[in-house]
């Protein structure tokens, strides 16, 4: 019984390996057509991984900056420092008095100029905060939290960017995903269409079939495995592609992060997300094809 | 085997191909259906064959009413039937041999076996030598010879033929007769729609004479 499914489905794949092999045109052709539509929301995915890994690095260590009150009292400073030290979220703080920080800025090519300008020091005594967490969201949280603490008269959120670069990739994201999602619904179109031009052209066999006792399953199978391998070459190509642009960017990303002082190079999709490119690629032309001979055999329907 | 219980088909327009329909076909008989063209000769096979559901009355296959099966269920119905067509509707995309293999393959009988079978069939009706050929170098007594073939690759306990001898001189008909003989011969209740009775004399069987829907 297994066997026979077996042969059964070695039959059918042979069928449509031979049809393909009698027309590799169109074979090829097809396979381009599917893996240049999938590698665009790939290389789109790929550059915003990219980018957040390249964020990943930055946000390693976002900083909270406290301003304290000027007339702020020793023993509200001492407190501050209590909390500091027992806070579990911060990996280190460090004060800069007023004084040093003035030294700093009349030091500065840029500030002293401005400095000079003023008869006295405006800065405020400061806490530099590192925070554990690079979460946008937990940051902003200890911000509000330590707003409140009295002789704190402000608290800078000094890493404001990562959260709008994090907003961005999210957006980033869901383009990916309304892009992969149209390009999907185009791809079972075309495998779709292709599978309704070759039933076209194999209607007098379909029908003979199916008046010698032929099941749908059996007149569906040999065109869900064309539809599926047209999936799994689409998809094969659409990585091929992928690499390519990759290599191509590579040679230049790299000069650009050496500028910088960065090893920073672009990397491939993981093996997963590669194998459900492929995958996701093999389904839709599956799902493509099953509707195409659906369609076709409610058409030659005669009983 | 079949039975027919005043069985009417009415297409859709109002024609009405039969009409009040009733006979019985025992297992092994050689059975002529006879008549002008248009007297309903096609539309009893295809009721038989279960290629199309009767409007009226039922039709039993075996113990199964053709009626009232499910959809699902038609195609292995369909399997139990040899079919020769009209227009031999052979496929000439392909050779002999796999035009042979198609109910083989539908059947789920692949490789060697069906290698065997196929061969054993066209060795029947003499194309053996021309198993690797193109259908359209066949002559139309050798396509008609090859859709017999193909009709009983799959040993039906039912052969069906609609006009197997229509466009073909004496001499063919002749040898195709004698073929549908020999496998009634064999046990094979065997069905034969004709527009001319000579063969019904020659071979025996009982005739089925049908004008305007009806058996007189």
């Amino acid at each position: 019984m297994i066997g026979q499914i077996l042969a059964q489905h070695r039959l059918a794949f042979s069928l449509v390996t031979g049809r393909m092999r009698r027309a590799p045109l169109a074979l090829l052709m097809m396979i381009t057509v599917i893996g240049v539509t999938l590698s665009l929301p790939a290389m789109l995915y790929v550059a915003l991984e990219n980018i957040q890994r390249l964020a990943g690095g930055f946000q390693a260590a976002p900083q909270i900056s406290l301003f304290l009150a000027m007339n702020a009292p020793e023993e509200q400073i001492k407190e501050i420092d209590a909390q500091l030290r027992k806070h579990k979220d911060i990996v280190s703080y460090r004060f800069v008095s007023r004084d040093s920080a003035w030294q700093e800025m009349q030091q500065n090519t840029g500030l002293a100029e401005i400095a000079g300008g003023l008869e006295q020091n405006p800065l405020p005594d400061a806490y530099v905060v590192e925070t554990k967490s690079g979460d946008p969201v937990a940051i902003e949280r200890m911000q509000q939290e330590m707003q409140q603490w009295p002789g704190i008269e402000h608290a800078q959120l000094d890493a404001a960017w990562i959260k709008r670069l994090h907003g961005l990739l999210e957006l980033g994201n869901k383009l990916v995903l309304v892009i992969a999602g149209l390009l999907g619904f185009a791809l079972l179109i075309i495998t779709g269409n292709s599978i309704r031009l070759q039933i076209a052209t194999q209607h007098e066999e379909i029908a003979l079939s199916r008046l010698i006792g032929a099941t749908d399953r059996f007149i569906r199978r040999p065109f869900l495995y064309a539809g599926t391998l047209y999936g799994i070459g689409g998809g094969l190509a659409a990585l091929l592609i992928l690499a390519s642009a990759v290599w191509l960017f590579n040679e230049s990303v790299a000069d650009l992060a050496r500028l910088y002082a960065s090893n920073f190079h672009l990397i491939m999709p993981t093996a997963d997300i590669s194998l459900a490119l492929v995958g996701g690629s093999a389904l839709l032309g599956w799902i493509g094809s099953y509707v195409a001979v659906n369609r076709a055999l409610a058409d030659i329907e005669s009983y | 085997m079949i039975k027919f219980d005043r069985v009417g088909k009415l297409y859709p327009g109002g024609y009405e191909a039969l009409k009040n329909l009733s006979f019985e076909i025992e297992k092994g008989e050689l059975v002529f259906v006879t008549g002008h063209s248009g007297a309903g000769k096609s539309t009893l096979l295809k009721l038989i064959a279960a290629l199309e559901r009767p409007t009226a009355g039922t039709v039993l296959i075996g113990n199964q009413n053709v009626s009232k099966l499910r959809r699902a269920a038609v195609p292995f119905l369909r399997r139990k039937f040899g079919l020769v067509f009209q227009d031999h509707k052979l496929l000439y995309d392909r050779t002999v041999f796999d035009n042979v293999a198609l109910p083989l393959h539908i059947n789920g009988i692949v490789g060697h076996e069906a290698g065997k079978r196929i061969r054993a069939a066209l060795d029947k009706v003499g194309l053996l030598s021309r198993e690797k050929a193109m259908p359209i170098t066949l002559s139309g007594g050798e396509q008609q010879r090859l859709a017999i073939a193909r009709a009983v690759v799959s040993r039906p306990a039912i052969m069906i033929a609609d006009e197997p001898t229509a466009n073909l001189d004496e001499t063919y008909a002749t040898e195709i007769m004698k073929l549908f003989h020999s496998f009634h011969q064999v046990g094979v209740t065997v069905l034969i729609a004709t527009h001319d009775a000579h063969g019904s004399a020659e071979f025996g069987g009982r005739t089925l004479h049908l004008a305007q829907g009806e058996l007189r």
